[in-house]
Formats: C-alpha cells, structure tokens, sequence
C-alpha cells in the first residue's frame, strides 16, 4: 500500500501554498467529522463503559478490571465461544481463499463464456445473507429439505445428518453455507484484478527456460500475486473471527451452543441483556484478539510477501 | 490435464506444435470446461431449486418422492407475500436508506479521497495510515457506545443512524479506493484549469469527478448491495414492523407458523427471492463498470 510515496511536488509560492492546505483540509472535514463522531470517540467510549456496569437503566458505576478479571475467569461462555470461532476461522479462511483463487485461476484462462461463468461464480455472493440463509435453512430441512430427501432416495436406510437441528452437524452446514457465498466473491474479483497485473513476459521467460506448468504456477503466479493474498488473508480472518449474521439467522447460535460464536456472545451481552459495561469489556477484548492476528501477519508477511516495486 | 488450471494464462499458438501436443491441449480445455459447468452447477442449484419451489402450492413442497418442477404453477404465491406482510413497505425502506446512505457514502468518500490523492499538507500520510487501519477495527467496538449515543438523542427506531453517519467518510474501504483512482487522473488536467482560474471544488466537480464514472459506479453498487443486505444495523435499530427492512422482515416466515399449520416455505422461497432479484439486476446494468472499476482501483497501489 503506497501510504507515503507519490506526494504531489510543485514549486509553489507560500500564498498559495497556504490554500492548498486550507483547502486540503477542507476537503477532509468530513473523514475528521466521522473518525471523531463514530470512531475515535465511540472508541474512547467504549473502553470507558468496560470499566464501568453500566446496563442502559441505572448510572453505571466504576468496577475496575471486574468485568475483565470476571470474563476471562468465570464467564463459561467465553472461552468455548472463542475456541468456536477460531476453529470456524481456521476452516474457512484456507477454504474460502483456495477456492476462490481456483476459481479466479479458472476464469483466467480465455474459456469461451467467461462472463457467464464469472457471472454464476458471483451469483451467490449477490444473495443477500439473510435471503440465503432463508434458501439454505430449507435447503437443510432435515425432513423436506431438498438435499436430505435426495440422501434419502440415495441411501434409504443411513441416518441422514440433522444439519442445523444437531449439535454436531450446524457447524459443517455453515461451513457449506459461507463458501457458497465466499468462494465466488469479492476475493474471486480481487484475484483476478492480481492474476492479471501479472506481467506477461514473466511467463515467457519461464518458457524459455523450460519451466513446465507446475514450475510456472509456484515460481512466478504465486510469487506475483502474494501481494493480493496477503491482502486477502487479512481482511478474510477479520471477517471470519467477525462471524454473525450467518449463525445468528440459521441457528440463534444453537443447538446447544453448537454455532454460538465470539460476536453472538458480544451480541447477546449488549442487546439482549444491556450488560453494556461487560459486552464493551468483550468487544476490548475481541479487538485486541484480532489487533493481533493483523500484527502476526504483518510481522510474518515480509518472508513470503513478494513486492515487485521493492527494493531489497 | 487439470494441472493446466493453474496456469495464469495460455499462451495461444506459441511455437510448432506437435499433433500430441496439439491433442493433449485440447483435452486440457476440455477438462477445464467441464470444471466449469459442473462447479457452476454447483453453485447454481440451491438457486435454481428456491427459484421452482416458490412456484409449489404447500402440499407440492413436501411430495415425495421430491419433484424440482411444480406439479401446477402458483404465480399467485408471490401476490400472497404481498397480502401476509407489508413487503412493499418493508421493500421501500429497504430502498429509501440504501439510496440515501449510498448517496452520502460514495459523494463523501469522493471528496475525502480527493484530499488524499490531490493535496499536501500536514499529517496527511498519517491520516491516511490511521484511515486505513480503520478498515481492520472490529464494528463491535463502536456498535455499543453508538447504540447508547442513538438511544440519548432519541435516534433509535428511525432511519438516521442507518443513513446519516455514511455523510462522514463512507469508510476506509471506499476512501481508499476513491483515493487510488484519482491518482490515476493525470494532473495536467488540474494545472490547467487552476491557471484558467477554476477553483478546488470546480476541479473536483468539473474534471475530477466526470472522469471517475467507473470507480464511482463501483463504489456505488457495492455500498447499495451492501445496505440493501445489512442485516445486523437494521435489527439492532429499528423495532416497528412498519419500518423494517427487507432484511429484517422476512425472516418472518422461517420464524412464524402458518396459522392453520401448513408449511410457508414457499412464501419464503418468494420473498426471498424478490429480495434478490433488484440486486441481480443492478449487478448486471453495472457489470461492465463494476469488474472494470475492481481491476483498475484494485489493491495493487
């Protein structure tokens, strides 16, 4: 990302040099509004509240680390809730990611009606998540749903799987649910902006030396590209430890807590029961857990993130 | 022959090709075209089932063994949709915060990213890392203290704080990408008319912007599609039924029975699908803009 290059060098005399900055300004009013209004000031906020036990009814009143000492130490929701959603990050972040850099490598390669493909790949991403939360719940039906009348014809006499009704299959529904949505989406579109910035000599120079298919794929695709998976990673485990809207409409983070994520916690804490000053201590929490995660990657991201415009 | 997926690209008629090779690169193609049909089917048909059960009658849905057709077509469902909940109103809505806050995201992104992209001053790379590094802050921090400040200035259960806040930035995603865009506009353009006597805003409005159409297009269906789908702010806000959204209100009929016992999946099926169907379509009247803009704007910068 190319925060500090390209500043923008005119010989200016100071007049005008003082109403650029006024007016550069001027222009940013709005990003200063919003960042103070609803982000660093809700910030502040909130690690404020996190101390306190503030419910939405009475004053709040100064607790100290209790909320934090209490979640950590004697809340039986929160480790298992945040084990949860690791386990359904690790699953779908290499799943959703290799599936949707197959696809953009697929869409990559001139097939006649690339288009409608690209077009079909980007259908279910298009499905609003509440409308195919609404398709795949019947879709799971344990006893109308399409597919397990279809397990049924096939293997008459199995135990067909509960899907969202059973503790131990709600988890592999919503796997298949999100790489529906996931494999086909914006990280699809992203790889294929990447796959094709990569320069095409690359490739013939690979040829040249003899490199087979194989060879090209690790030595210059993936080298040329792991800017934009890097990008991916990111963003893609934010999003995966954020789960919500998925597991809070098929199964309210049921049954018997089976989908009951880190945010359904955080969810329930603040709007169901108003524990405002606790479900703030979470969200603290929550953010560092993936202040981290950003931070490891970025530590880790120079021994295999492969810039071509950088200097070494 | 799969392995050929995972070449970025073939290069077409390069060099003498034997008749073997010539052979062998043709059943390549059509192994890929085939991963293609089949992992497109894939996707499709949990679609394509919705789409032919919200034609059922309720005792069609449940036949066995199952039938992906209707036994008779039941255009009517989708009336009925209409006649069990305000699914035009919800619908208008729907429509009406994603206009509105749309409109407010991508005008104010545009001038936010124009400061980034057109002017130097004092902090300006600093601001601009700290705006970036709010695309990696979890919503749940602010959602909070926001819902307290909304509920204190009596905003809860109306549309301001599910439109009026996209009026302050738009975002980071959406700076960022108006940001890289307009770097790619050449600044002779703006020389000129700064010698011609045009002001910053006239530059913006007059030059800036009328070369952007395909970022702003962008940047417009992806925040349409992305309140349109909004489901968690809606919920959290809103609490009268005359004012959900489309979001909110149709789970309506995975959560309610039928008064008389009989299955509303395919008033389901209906609903959602029409909550569908406008999204499809823009996505398809903005296709051309919309991959273009990704590809230009991209994350290479």
């Amino acid at each position: 990302m190319s925060a500090t290059s390209s500043a923008i060098r005119r010989p200016r005399i100071s007049g005008l040099r003082r109403k650029e900055i006024a007016a550069g300004y001027l222009f940013l009013t709005p990003w200063i509004i919003g960042f103070f209004g609803f982000v660093a000031g809700p910030m502040i906020a909130s690690a404020v509240l996190s101390f306190t036990n503030y419910d939405m009814v009475n004053v709040g009143k100064w607790v100290g680390v209790k909320n934090y000492s209490f979640i950590l130490f004697r809340d039986e929701l929160f480790w298992p809730s945040l084990l949860r959603t690791f386990k359904y990050a690790i699953v779908i972040v290499p799943t959703s990611l290799i599936g949707s850099l197959l696809a953009a490598l697929l869409l990559n390669q001139g097939l006649k009606g690339t288009n409608v493909f690209r077009t079909l790949y980007f259908l279910p991403h298009l499905t609003p998540i509440v409308a195919s939360v609404m398709l795949w719940g019947w879709f799971f039906d344990p006893h109308m749903g399409p597919l397990n009348t279809a397990l049924r014809a096939l293997f008459p006499t199995a135990k067909l799987p509960e899907w969202f009704r059973s503790p131990d299959w709600a988890m592999p529904a919503l796997f298949i649910m999100a790489l529906w949505g996931a494999v086909g989406g914006n990280n699809m579109l992203i790889f294929l902006a990447g796959l094709q910035g990569v320069p095409q000599e690359l490739y013939e120079a690979a040829a040249i030396d003899g490199a087979g298919t194989w060879s090209k794929f690790f030595h210059v695709t993936l080298p040329m590209l792991s800017p934009t998976i890097f990008f991916n990673l990111v963003l893609g485990i934010i999003g995966a430890l954020r789960v919500f809207t998925t597991a809070f409409i098929a199964t309210g983070g049921g049954p018997a807590y089976a989908t009951y994520f880190y945010a359904l916690h955080i969810y329930n804490k603040a709007f169901r029961y108003f524990e405002m000053g606790y479900a703030s201590a979470l969200a603290w929490i929550f953010f560092f857990i993936t202040l981290a995660f950003t931070l490891i990657q970025f530590q880790t991201s120079r021994h295999w993130v492969f810039y071509a415009g950088e200097v070494r | 022959m799969a392995e050929r997926v995972l070449v970025s690209r073939v290069v077409p008629g390069s060099r003498s090709k034997s008749l073997a090779a010539r052979r062998a690169r043709l059943i390549g193609r059509g192994v890929l075209y085939i991963i293609a049909i089949v992992s497109a089917a894939a996707f499709m048909i949990p679609f394509v089932w919705a789409v032919f059960s919200s034609f059922k009658s309720p005792g069609d849905l449940t036949s066995y063994p199952p039938r992906l057709f209707p036994r008779v077509w039941h255009p009517e469902n989708y009336v009925t949709v209409f006649k069990r909940v305000p699914f035009a109103r919800w619908a208008w809505n729907t429509l009406f915060i994603s206009v509105v806050a749309t409109f407010g995201a991508v005008l104010s992104s545009s001038l936010v990213g124009f400061s980034f992209a057109r002017f130097r001053y004092p902090g300006r790379d600093i601001i601009f890392l700290i705006t970036l590094s709010t695309m990696m802050l979890p919503s749940e921090v602010t959602l909070i203290p926001l819902y307290i400040l909304f509920a204190k200035i009596h905003w809860l259960d109306s549309f301001k704080p599910l439109t009026i806040p996209a009026y302050f930035g738009g975002g980071a995603f959406l700076i960022f990408m108006m940001r890289q865009f307009f770097m790619t506009i050449p600044l002779d353009l703006d020389e000129a008319a700064r010698i011609d006597g045009a002001s910053y805003l006239r530059i913006f409005w007059q030059i800036v912007m009328p070369l952007s159409t395909p970022a702003l297009a962008t940047a417009a269906v992806l925040t349409f599609i992305g309140n349109w789908d909004n489901f968690m702010g809606p919920f959290i806000i809103l609490n009268t039924r005359e004012k959900f959204t489309l979001a909110v209100g149709i789970r309506y009929f995975s959560s309610l029975a039928d008064p008389d016992g009989v299955p509303t999946q395919h008033l389901l099926m209906a609903s959602s699908l029409m909550m569908t169907i406008p999204i499809i379509i823009l996505f398809f009247l903005a296709q051309r803009f919309f991959v273009r803009g990704i590809v230009m704007t991209g994350i290479k910068g």
